[in-house]
């Protein structure tokens, strides 16, 4: 135990970097996923044939490739391409598009959940799909599709050691790097899963208080 | 100031308008009644857009009513409606779902809204409920606000989709109340209703309607007191001595 306390001390600031790198790519990506996922299902719900249907192709594809497999793409075969991007850039960028199709089936069935009425109502005061969406549905969908976002944002946490593949010397590459020196393994992998843990569980908590809101509000 | 001629809808094969012809003058009452799945409330629905129809024409004020047009925003704004299930706005407060329309649509300012919408929560009894949300009032209150939220569009006619039939019995008198006003102050109403009193006290013109097609049509209280057609008779029999 003593020597774990000091080989804490030891490991934690470089940690830390690693750190740094796992909330930028996070967040990154995060407010990627959102937008363009929030695309997606507004595509999908738009009523118009075609683009309903491009935003089920998008959705399906970037469902249907592992994620790891996208990082490749984008941060080895791009530059063929002459699309040449550092490697916190393409890891928030694949992690966000990956994202992106899972965002968007939860805020599609969020704003599906919506009655239909709501709509007629919206329709019947003059408004259009535009402002019955940002008046009307988004709002009442928001709170629906909130618990089930905090889920995918502890995921996109995790998820982001996938960014380790192609070089961002995130929190599970930073640790991987030092065992590998140091030959401590059990310490920096303990050190490595507390400090996930450590972020993982408050969303976790935050998430099941929202869950138990919305089923107050019920 | 309403004009339907011949007008067919089918949902899929189904025909469930076999074409409908009738009009709603200005200021005029007109109640159409009929048993279930008879295409009632269809008709209204599609003289807002809200349902497209196949065949035949509806005007309002010589407007042709286009679902896919653009010019069925501008209809809406004059016709409003009032739905079965009242389908207020839950995450707004009652004068927050009077003034959507004015604030937002017709982008009156703000204050004269909200002005005008205490005015007309008032006028429905409902003065001391504007901050309540949809889920804090009964349905008869939420049907009220959904009459002042239609009322602020400042509309020349509203629909009424059976506007008391998802309402608990005791509560069916204050909406019927409120509608009557309206009436009585000269706006133009379509109600779909199975109150074949308010329609008999209230309405100016009765339809019934049966299978999609018009069976009778005249005078309210004469109509409904005395009917012509076997179907009528039959209906308003079942509807005002259900145990007979």
């Amino acid at each position: 135990m003593q020597s774990f306390l000091r080989d804490a001390q030891e490991f934690l600031p470089i940690l830390a970097q690693g750190l740094r790198l796992t909330l930028i790519v996070t967040f990154g990506s995060l407010i990627l996923a959102t937008a363009l996922g929030l695309v997606w299902a507004l595509m999908r719900v738009s009523g118009v044939a075609w683009l309903a249907a491009l935003a089920k192709a998008v959705v399906n594809v970037i469902r249907g490739i592992p994620v790891i497999v996208q990082l490749f793409y984008i941060y080895f075969v791009l530059p063929d391409f002459g699309v040449t991007l550092s490697a916190v850039q393409a890891a928030i960028i694949g992690l966000g598009i990956a994202y992106s199709a899972y965002q968007s089936e939860n805020f599609r069935a969020g704003i599906e959940a919506i009655d239909r009425g709501q709509i007629e109502a919206a329709q019947t005061l003059g408004m259009g799909w535009g402002m019955t969406m940002r008046r009307v549905i988004l709002p009442q969908a928001f709170r629906i599709v909130l618990p089930p976002y905090g889920n995918l944002v502890i995921m996109m946490l995790k998820d982001s050691s996938q960014a380790s593949t192609i070089t961002v010397a995130e929190l599970a590459l930073q640790g991987k790097l030092i065992a590998a020196s140091t030959f401590k393994n059990t310490s920096v992998f303990t050190l490595v899963a507390l400090l996930y843990l450590a972020m993982c569980l408050p969303l976790m908590a935050l998430v099941s208080q929202m869950e138990k809101r919305m089923g107050a509000a019920r | 100031m309403i004009e339907l001629r011949d007008v067919h809808k089918y949902f899929g094969k189904n025909h469930v308008i076999r074409g409908y012809s009738g009009s709603v003058a200005k200021g005029e009452v007109v109640c159409i009644v009929g048993p279930s799945g008879s295409g009632k409330s269809t008709i209204l629905r599609c003289i807002n857009g809200l349902e497209s129809y196949e065949k035949g024409d509806i005007f309002v004020e010589g407007e042709r009513v286009e679902r896919r047009g653009a010019a069925i925003a501008h209809i809406r704004r004059r016709v409003s409606m009032v739905f079965q299930r009242f389908n207020l706005f839950p995450h707004r407060t009652a004068l927050e779902n009077v003034t959507e329309g004015p604030i937002y649509v017709k982008r009156e300012p703000r204050a004269q809204a909200q002005e005008r919408g205490r005015a007309l929560l008032a006028r429905v009894g409902l003065a001391e409920k504007e901050s309540a949300y949809p889920s804090q009032l009964s349905g008869g209150q939420q049907q009220r606000v959904a009459i002042a939220r239609a009322l602020a569009m400042q509309p020349d006619a509203i629909l009424f989709d059976e506007p008391t039939s998802a309402l608990d019995p005791e509560l069916v008198g204050e909406v019927l109340a409120a509608m009557r006003s309206l009436a009585e102050e000269g706006m133009t109403m379509a109600v779909v209703t199975h109150e074949i009193a308010f329609a008999r006290e209230v309405a100016d013109r009765a339809v019934f309607i049966d299978g999609g097609v018009v069976v009778e049509t005249g005078p309210a209280r004469a109509m409904l007191s005395n009917p012509q057609h076997p179907r009528t008779q039959d209906f308003l029999r079942r509807v005002t001595h259900p145990i007979e």
